[in-house]
């Protein structure tokens, strides 16, 4: 008798900090159970640059803010039955998303990328160039959340998402049983 | 004084005073109306539409219409919740509203009722992302009018409490803004004792020095939903 197929789950990090991937980290010895019940396919957690096969759970850490982002969000979205986005920024553009509006200008990517690297006064660029190398994924004119590029089926809010939040819903999704948050662990922050 | 009398909100039977509204006889009785640009103190302005209820077949502001004998009120059905969380939703999307980078967040009224209402789903509703400005002229107080919601609240305090007048309405429909009396915050008699400094639901009106003083886990809405001492009030009266 062959054992019951494990559910996989692939992750990545889009335009994020790579703190909602830690904040998978505070599960802490849950983590044990949930390797039990999931194998992991493509993540920075596994170094898998590349979906080996169809999997069950895709995890999306940040929103769009260059073409390959997007490129590896419809990747995701392809290879995965239920696509999750993890935290503020694949929910709404978080933080990258300052760059959209914030920076009270009109041409706000040309103002970002000039304070970065030409007029910000603690910068060492002996160029005095925008890096424009054509192997750079070219940068979208602005950050876009994940629901902007495919359909997501499931939002965890945070910055970051607590661990428990993170446990109860992939615990829940494996079980089918998933229905929504209870009120009081919601946090957009 | 005139009589008081009963009508109904979601089949509980709840006692009026004449010349109260649908909301102040709610909060009395310890039924939580969710809403956002009317506060206890201020004159009600039923502009958020927020509290919408439904009562005698009309969707009507809770905060600003009067109870009346054996109305029956719709408040806390999926439907008007629904409804709630879409005008919550659009607020978000009209703004810039960063909760990650906010210092008002966890303290914020219009966070709290995304909580509430379970504002988790994708998004139907376009970001339109405006460029506003931000004011930190004034030595005490900074405006973020990226964060406004124009609730209305700074003005009615500023006129009614203060008697100043440093906020009031420009523009018309979807361009109606908050603006102040000046040519900014530092060019008006803002001072930080007014009133109006302390009635900002959202991270508009700033108080400078004062942010993130409160550790996470200890603001304000970390200790509950919002509404819940309104309803925390029917629970100890044994009424709920």
């Amino acid at each position: 008798m062959t054992e019951a197929r494990k559910p996989r789950v692939a992750t990545v990090s889009l335009a994020g900090c790579f703190g909602c991937h830690m904040a998978v980290l505070d599960i802490d010895e849950r983590m044990i159970a949930l390797m039990g019940r999931v194998e992991f396919d493509r993540s920075p957690l596994t170094d898998i640059k590349t979906f080996t096969q169809r999997c069950d759970i895709g995890i999306i850490e940040g929103g769009c803010c260059n073409e390959e982002n997007v490129h590896t969000l419809i990747d995701f979205r392809k290879n995965c039955d239920v696509l999750i986005a993890l935290g503020q920024c694949a929910i709404m553009g978080g933080l990258p998303a300052m760059r959209n509006a914030i920076m009270h200008s009109r041409e706000p990517l040309r103002e970002c990328l000039e304070e970065a690297y030409i007029s910000g006064p603690y910068l060492r660029n002996a160029t005095r160039l925008i890096p424009n190398d054509p192997v750079l994924p070219l940068i979208l004119d602005k950050v876009y959340p994940c629901s902007d590029i495919v359909d997501i089926d499931v939002q965890i809010p945070g910055c970051a998402p607590s661990g428990d939040i993170i446990f109860s819903t992939l615990v829940a999704l494996l079980d089918g049983k998933f229905k929504g948050f209870a009120r009081e662990t919601l946090r957009f922050d | 004084m005139s009589e008081s009398f009963q009508f109904r909100i979601d089949g509980v039977e709840v006692t009026a005073r004449p010349g109260q509204t649908i909301m102040e006889a709610a909060d009395a009785a310890g039924i939580y109306i969710p809403r956002l640009c009317d506060v206890e103190g201020l004159r009600h302005q039923g502009g958020c539409r927020v509290c919408t209820v439904k009562s005698g077949g009309r969707s009507v502001s809770a905060c600003t219409q009067p109870a009346e004998p054996g109305l029956e009120v719709e408040n806390d059905s999926a439907a008007r919740n629904r409804v709630r969380r879409d005008l919550v939703e659009m607020l978000f999307h009209e703004g810039n509203h960063l909760c990650p980078i906010c210092e008002k967040s966890g303290n914020c009224e219009l966070q709290a009722m995304a909580y509430r209402l379970d504002m988790t789903e994708a998004t139907r509703f376009p970001w339109l992302e405006p460029c506003r400005d931000l004011d930190a002229s004034h030595p005490d107080i900074a405006l973020d009018t990226n964060r406004c919601i124009s609730c209305g609240r700074c003005i009615r305090a500023s006129q009614d409490m203060d008697g100043k007048g440093v906020f009031g309405y420009v523009g018309r429909g979807i361009h109606r803004r908050v603006a102040v009396n000046g040519a900014d915050l530092a060019h008006t008699d803002a001072a930080l004792a007014d009133h109006a400094m302390h009635v900002c639901p959202v991270g508009c009106i700033i108080r400078k020095g004062e942010g993130f003083q409160v550790p996470i886990g200890e603001r304000h809405f970390d200790h509950g939903l919002i509404g819940h001492e309104i309803e925390d009030r029917a629970r100890k009266d044994g009424r709920k």
